[in-house]
């Protein structure tokens, strides 16, 4: 069987990875892929925790309601950057710094 | 030797995640990001079939990559020109991002070796749609609700946001 800790570094990686779209795209839409890996790295550790853990299925359920908060940060998130794209005519993360003070 | 084909199996789609995951943040075509983000889902789903969670396996694919994906290829469409054909997403700062993350991966590398998890596989829970079911309207009643309303409110705001200013009201 696959141990815990092999989960773990991949998911590990998986939010390295994450973090680092995050940090260096500059396309909006590329930002908001990067973290929708950082949500599937963090559900990896609570399904594996979940299994490795007796009668646990709490983790699952964890699981499920961060696919719910994904879908609305998704839905959310994409609304907002079409308003941009609709005031500014790009999504460059770097570029849009009309607020800025 | 079941069990050395199931190893190899979990750790091709391991090295497939986090390839295709590192395409999703180096690559330079915004669409291609997309369908690498396809395949990084379904190594996830994978991942939760050999945990032995079914039901999440298939909410994964279902929602993930049925939903989630398809709302951010329509993002990738809808905020290009549509005669620009190759949608390019440039970087920054990709000394300090690749910094960050490998501290950040460090990080958490040392942390998972210098803890004693003491974890032992509780085996194949079997279906666990059942019992999720059972927890989502048993101990998990209010966060499902609250996650119910968070949706709704959520979803209705985005309509909202992306409704063209004067038309449409009354």
């Amino acid at each position: 069987m696959i141990p815990l800790e092999h989960y773990l570094y991949i998911s590990a990686a998986l939010f390295s990875l994450g973090v680092f779209g995050v940090l260096t795209r500059r396309n909006a839409v590329n930002v908001l892929m990067s973290i929708e890996l950082i949500f599937n790295s963090a559900n990896i550790n609570l399904v594996a925790f979940s299994r490795f853990v007796e009668g646990a299925l709490g983790g699952q359920v964890f699981a499920l309601l961060v696919i719910v908060i994904a879908a609305c940060e998704a839905a959310v998130a994409l609304a907002i950057v079409m308003s941009l794209y609709r005031v500014v005519k790009h999504v460059n993360l770097d570029d849009a710094a009309e607020l800025k003070g | 030797m079941e069990s050395m084909a199931s190893a190899a199996i979990f750790y091709g789609v391991a090295v497939l995640v986090l390839g295709s995951a590192l395409y999703v943040v180096v690559g330079k075509n915004l669409v291609h990001s997309a369908f690498a983000l396809v395949a990084a889902f379904f190594g996830v789903a994978v991942f939760y079939v050999y945990l032995g969670a079914d039901f999440l396996a298939g909410a994964q694919v279902l929602i993930y990559v049925g939903g989630i994906l398809t709302l951010l290829l329509f993002g990738v469409m809808l905020t290009n020109r549509i005669y620009n054909l190759n949608l390019r997403s440039g970087a920054i700062q990709v000394v300090p991002g690749a910094l960050s993350a490998g501290l950040v991966f460090a990080l958490l590398v040392w942390i998972i070796q210098s803890v004693d998890w003491g974890a032992m596989d509780a085996g194949d829970p079997g279906p666990t749609s059942e019992s999720i079911g059972r927890l989502l309207v048993g101990d998990y009643l209010l966060p499902f609700e609250i996650a119910s309303v968070l949706l709704l409110i959520a979803l209705m705001g985005a309509a909202m946001l992306v409704r063209r200013r004067g038309s449409g009201s009354s």
